[in-house]
């Protein structure tokens, strides 16, 4: 990386590291990302059913992504609001892979602590939980412990609902639990300490 | 006799113990076995992807393991490299895992450095990952399906809804198409349903966003069964536990918000499957769904028992005879 001249701190680019964030984030996802494949062509957003209630299309996110903005774009809901129905996916011309990018940009976030709507990282946080403990999820765990904490207001227009579920038979009280837990415990917690850097 | 290696998920267990029921109905017919992974665990569903990405993959991963073992024990006779799934995201799970670890052989490596921490290891791309309809229409076929049905589902206007998960990305480009397929249809009208076009078959039923983002979901799922209704199906057929459970359970707080008064059953394809090959509703788990299909199903002459209340009254009728849908939503549904 050559030194920053006053003319490219003048063109905003004042930070090294911004330099390098499209290339950490396609890093650290799954599969090759093509991330820096994109062309700005906005497919993206035009296929994406649920682009109202994002803050950025996913194409405006790729460039802010190039141009270092690490914390508009980790602070971003578009990530949280998708809804991975791979629409823009099969779309884009470029192939990025577009829906495994926003599940890196969630572990991002959560790890810098920046996305100030804690709903979604929290559910995601209590699934993991009753998985790491159960190997199994556990729907009833889940939903109280999800509910209570973030939408309490929704409980009386869920309780028919939830009777429902439970007295046909389609929430187990009790939690299942896999034979080989221990095993799962050790795969995770070592995983734990992987990272994918190549 | 065909035999399989089989990855049920958790929602086969609980909330779509029905889809699991009807499954079982069905495999005896149609010549197949299906041998369940053993002691296999979640596969994360879309929510471990985003918190950690070594440990999500690793936890798929040691399923994809534990099929692979059990496949090389069973060696000779009667083996199999494919894995089913019933449901959509851990069909989709595991074939992203499965190929992800191929594609980017960095990732494989650490995922089974994780493995091997609990003795087990996995070569991408051992197994073949597959969904429960791409065996039943390309393995047994529409044909043979066609034949074992004893009851065809003659006048049951059927919305044939594939949801997204399954027909994309398509890693190994198993489906007719991305956007349309036509796989769900033509198994349905193999039956003997009157399949209608359903132009959002592969649209988003809201996935986890009923959970954490309501509003968001309420508008997918209006979307899917106003249209449905709006092109007079009588019930849905879903191939997805995640696809079901949004449709069923969250319609009526979808109502409440839109204001809208929709009564679109959601069936798996599995429950019309065994109703046609002359099964009864109560072997097949009809009856627990939450917005009932007793008034659908009462068009082929079946009868749903009744598990809790009984069906609304019908209301009667006012003024002029007109086709359903066009009187339905007047003054009822509220533009947000």
């Amino acid at each position: 990386m050559p030194h920053m001249t006053d003319e490219r701190v003048r063109a905003g680019l004042n930070r090294e590291e911004d330099l390098s964030l499209l290339h950490e984030v396609s890093m650290k996802t799954a599969g090759v990302s093509h991330l820096e494949m994109c062309i700005q062509c906005g497919t993206c957003g035009g296929s994406c059913p649920v682009a109202q209630d994002m803050d950025h299309t996913p194409r405006m996110l790729f460039a802010m992504l190039r141009a270092g903005m690490r914390e508009e774009v980790l602070r971003s809901n578009t990530p949280w609001i998708c809804v991975s129905c791979y629409h823009c996916v099969v779309r884009c011309p470029q192939e990025v892979h577009i829906a495994d990018v926003m599940y890196t940009l969630k572990g991002m976030a959560i790890q810098a602590k920046l996305y100030s709507d804690s709903t979604a990282p929290h559910f995601s946080q209590t699934f993991v939980d009753m998985v790491e403990t159960f190997g199994r999820s556990y729907e009833l765990g889940l939903a109280s412990r999800h509910y209570l904490k973030h939408f309490p207001l929704r409980l009386p227009s869920m309780m028919p609902m939830g009777f429902g579920m439970i007295t046909k038979g389609r929430m187990s009280i009790m939690p299942k639990k896999i034979k080989h837990m221990d095993q799962l415990t050790t795969i995770l917690e070592h995983a734990k300490t992987l990272e994918l850097t190549s | 006799m065909n035999k399989y290696l089989f990855y049920p998920g958790c929602s086969m267990e609980s909330s779509a113990k029905a889809y699991m029921e009807s499954l079982n109905t069905i495999l005896e017919p149609l010549d197949l076995t299906f041998e369940e992974i053993d002691d296999w665990n979640c596969c994360g569903a879309t929510e471990y992807l985003g918190i950690n990405l070594i440990p999500a993959y690793s936890l798929i991963a040691r399923n994809l393991a534990l099929a692979a073992k059990q496949k090389n024990n069973a060696n000779g006779s009667g083996s199999t490299r494919t894995v089913v799934a019933p449901c959509s995201a851990c069909y989709l799970n595991l074939a992203k895992a499965d190929y992800y670890m191929q594609e980017r052989p960095s990732l494989g490596a650490k995922v089974n450095e994780a493995l091997q921490a609990g003795g087990l290891q996995y070569t991408p791309g051992a197994l073949d990952v597959r969904h429960l309809i791409d065996i039943l229409v390309y393995d047994v076929g529409v044909e043979k399906i066609r034949s074992k049905v004893v009851r065809p589902l003659t006048g049951l206007r059927v919305a044939p809804y594939m949801g997204c998960m399954l027909p994309r990305p398509d890693y190994k480009h198993r489906w007719s198409d991305h956007e349309h397929p036509t796989e769900l249809d033509d198994l349905l009208r193999a039956l003997g349903a009157d399949v209608i076009d359903f132009p959002l078959t592969t649209e988003c039923c809201g996935g986890h966003m009923t959970q954490i983002g309501p509003e968001t979901a309420f508008e997918l799922i209006r979307r899917l069964v106003a249209d449905a209704d709006d092109r007079g199906a009588q019930v849905m057929a879903t191939v997805c536990p995640m696809c079901q459970m949004n449709i069923d359970a969250y319609q009526n707080e979808m109502n409440h918000f839109f204001g809208t008064d929709y009564h679109m059953p959601i069936l798996f394809f599995t429950q019309l499957m065994g109703l046609a090959f002359g099964r009864e509703p109560e072997e097949l788990g009809i009856g627990v769904e939450l917005v009932s299909s007793r008034n659908a199903l009462a068009h082929i002459g079946v009868e749903v028992p009744v598990t809790q209340e009984p069906a609304a009254p019908k209301k009667k009728d006012e003024g002029l005879p007109m086709p359903r849908r066009w009187t339905k939503h007047e003054g009822k549904e509220v533009v947000k």
